[in-house]
């Protein structure tokens, strides 16, 4: 190897190479590589990116994230944060779960850590973090039931994938449960928890896949749409802005929306946020003071991982009652009487 | 008198046969690499614009080069981002040699990539030195017969390629995500699209992973060598390679001189979407090792540009793919280095294209770098 790279840098290559790893070595640094959603994506990539800038301001860590412009490029984007200039690599996405495990293997010495996936058997040199996102998206689908004029949800994915599916578990059995009290018909369209089908954009990317998904719900008389697709639901939340509120609402997914897409904010009836922020903080510090280990951290309603956003500008949209309930079921899926898994 | 008048006449048609070879060298080797130049400037200013201050521009453009040639794995990354764009652009190469305006290769890329991976996980009792071939072949053949759908349209019923490659190609995306949906193909455990993998023995060997196991340089870099060279070979030294041309540069004449229209159609898209399907095996095989939806990676409409960078010549092809795959290496670099984003990359790869079909506008920017064939002819 070291043959080679003598004889394959030199002159000034070499030189600049050898300021860029000296400047490297200098702070701990955390890396990030990204989705194919994009680090601005305002949802999944930007929530886990700030829990990379979080670290650098309180920390004083150095960072560097690397975008994924396909599928293609998870592997070789990890392969280029190789070579000991970042402390910690955190890859976000269930779809880079198998290029992350193929990374550490055979790069013991690297930390990692991944958002969304879970090794089992566990890797030795990374950190899965994974979230009870049903129990947030229970309390959205809650609140949406009882909000809901036309008695009819929606919700979409982007791909068919445990952590999007997650979501619209949550979301259909907070509606059947809202059903259950209140001796309703509120119907769900776009996922069957049963048969593990409904509608997936297949793309993480694509705003105007998120248009037309939440227009065909629309279409199909709901009023309320929860897209699960980071940034594709940016279309969905364009189509409800142009609709109007009063015909169609949006919940958020991964990061506070009102807080995020502000141009937008209106359209959002809340979020199911989804800390990630929280728990890639909570990996640059284990990486730092040297307690990292291998195995998972999960987010949860109780350890305030996932949770509901504040509901904004519905606040006085919501009646009390809503809100008080909305209280009482969040109480009992911390404490355990109610039960969010069909199980 | 006069015998100085014939040989001053015998040396001016030297010159003007001549004249032509000059032009060509300039049109393939001195416009690309002004264009570059230019692109490289204007995405500098591009970055100015974005308020990103001198330093970093120049640690960006550092990091563009180290990351593309500065090291091992910079080399390897810049060949392996190059093979499939150099196979999938001498397929379109030679289809606009051919004068067929081929915008199908991402759609053959795909059919040919999940046909390698199909072969690949279904006969894994065979040994490497007969599945890995096969497995190629199959992707080769498959996307011939992909093309040839287009091709046949245009000769039979005179469907322009461009429309129907176009369709094909948003076909393909449907077309692959059922594919991988069915339960003989999608991965066991697995409710989103994507394939079984690709056993150790159909996959194209990595050649340096003794050195580094992340070195992801595969046995593809000499499918793609002996493509150039074939495809060379058959532009340039073989009858049908001669009708392709002929074809091309005036059709009417070609046909008048006896060469069957149709079949040159056809058989130009065939050949053009077996390298498009031989650029999506070597990625299945050499670097995915499996198949999901967007395995193409928009390889096909980049080879487009690679096709065009290169003038449609065989070597041309390879030194452009070899400098979009050092743009994607090192874009990638000059992310981590400088923070700068991959988005530049894609700014300055469209310029060059932008300058490449504009070479009189390049001729303008640098008259210095040209002869100038006006002053010249026009000489007593």
């Amino acid at each position: 190897m070291t043959v080679f790279q003598k004889t394959l840098t030199c002159g000034a290559v070499a030189s600049a190479l050898a300021i860029y790893t000296a400047g490297a070595a200098l702070a701990f640094t955390a890396c990030q590589v990204t989705d194919t959603g994009g680090i601005d994506d305002n949802s999944f990539n930007q929530t886990a990116w700030k829990g990379v800038e979080d670290a650098k301001a309180e920390l004083g860590i150095e960072a560097r994230f690397l975008e994924s412009q396909a599928e293609t490029d998870y592997e070789a984007n990890i392969n280029s944060l190789l070579g000991g200039q970042c402390d910690v690599i955190v890859t976000v996405g269930f779809l880079l779960g198998d290029a992350t495990k193929a990374a550490a293997e055979s790069n013991p010495e690297q930390k990692f850590s991944i958002v969304d996936y879970a090794y089992d058997p566990v890797v030795p040199n990374i950190l899965g973090q994974v979230y009870a996102t049903d129990e947030a998206a229970f309390l959205a689908g809650y609140l949406a039931a009882g909000m809901t004029k036309s008695g009819t949800l929606g919700t979409f994915g982007g791909i068919n994938i445990p952590p999007v599916t997650i979501f619209m578990d949550g979301f259909v059995a907070g509606a059947n449960y809202y059903n259950a009290q209140k001796g309703t018909s509120v119907t769900v369209l776009g996922w069957n928890p049963e048969t593990r089908e409904g509608l997936f954009t297949n793309n993480f990317e694509s705003l105007d896949d998120g248009r037309a998904y939440a227009q065909n719900l629309y279409d199909e008389g709901a009023d309320i749409v929860l897209p699960v697709a980071g940034p594709v639901g940016l279309g969905s939340a364009a189509l409800a802005d142009e609709l109007g509120v009063d015909r169609l609402k949006i919940i958020g997914v991964d990061a506070d929306l009102y807080l995020t897409d502000p141009d937008k904010k209106h359209v959002y009836l809340t979020s199911v946020t989804k800390r990630m922020d929280q728990t890639v903080y909570q990996v640059i510090q284990q990486a730092m003071d040297g307690t990292f280990a291998g195995g998972v951290i999960v987010g949860t309603l109780a350890s305030g991982g996932v949770d509901l956003a504040p509901l904004h500008d519905f606040e006085d949209a919501v009646p009390a009652e809503l809100k008080a309930e909305l209280a009482a079921v969040r109480a009992g899926i911390i404490d355990g009487s109610i039960k969010v898994s069909g199980q | 008198m006069t015998t100085q008048g014939t040989l001053d006449a015998a040396s001016r048609a030297l010159l003007k046969r001549a004249a032509p070879g000059r032009a060509a060298f300039e049109d393939l080797v001195v416009v690309p690499v002004f264009a570059v130049i230019v692109a490289l400037v204007l995405g500098a200013l591009t970055m100015l614009a974005t308020d990103v201050d001198l330093p970093t521009i120049g640690r960006s453009y550092v990091a563009l080069l180290v990351g593309a040639v500065g090291s091992l794995n910079a080399i390897s990354e810049t060949l392996t981002a190059a093979i499939p764009l150099v196979l999938a652009g001498l397929g379109l190469a030679l289809g606009f040699r051919a004068g067929l305006f081929n915008i199908g290769a991402e759609g053959q890329l795909l059919m040919g990539g999940i046909a390698a991976v199909i072969v690949g996980f279904s006969l894994p009792g065979l040994p490497f030195a007969l599945l890995m071939p096969l497995c190629l072949l199959a992707g080769a053949l498959v996307g011939a017969l992909y093309a040839s759908i287009a091709g046949w349209l245009r000769a039979a019923t005179g469907a322009h390629e461009v429309i129907s490659t176009i369709m094909l190609n948003l076909i393909s995306y449907r077309l692959l995500d059922y594919i991988l949906r069915l339960p003989t193909v999608q991965l066991s455990g697995r409710a989103d699209p994507i394939s079984k993998p690709v056993p150790l023995n159909a996959a194209l060997p990595r050649l340096l992973d003794w050195i580094d196991p992340n070195l992801r340089l595969h046995a593809g870099v000499f499918l793609m060598l002996a493509a150039v060279a074939v495809v060379y070979w058959l532009l340039f030294r073989t009858k049908l390679g001669f009708e392709f041309r002929a074809s091309g540069e005036n059709p009417d004449a070609a046909r008048y001189a006896g060469i069957r229209a149709g079949w040159v159609i056809v058989l130009a898209m065939a050949i053009a979407g077996a390298l498009a399907g031989l650029a999506g095996a070597s990625q299945v095989l050499g670097v995915l090792g499996r198949a999901t939806p967007g395995f193409s990676a928009g390889i096909g409409f980049d080879a487009i540009a690679v096709a065009l960078l290169g003038r449609s010549h065989p070597v041309g092809v390879l030194l452009a793919g070899l400098l979009f795959g050092a743009l994607e290496a090192g874009g990638r670099q000059m992310q981590v280095d400088a923070g700068v984003s991959i988005d530049l990359i894609g700014i300055i790869q469209a310029l060059i294209i932008v300058f490449i079909a504009a070479p009189l506008l390049v001729r303008a920017i640098f008259p210095w770098g040209f002869r100038r064939h006006g002053s010249e002819e026009n000489r007593p």
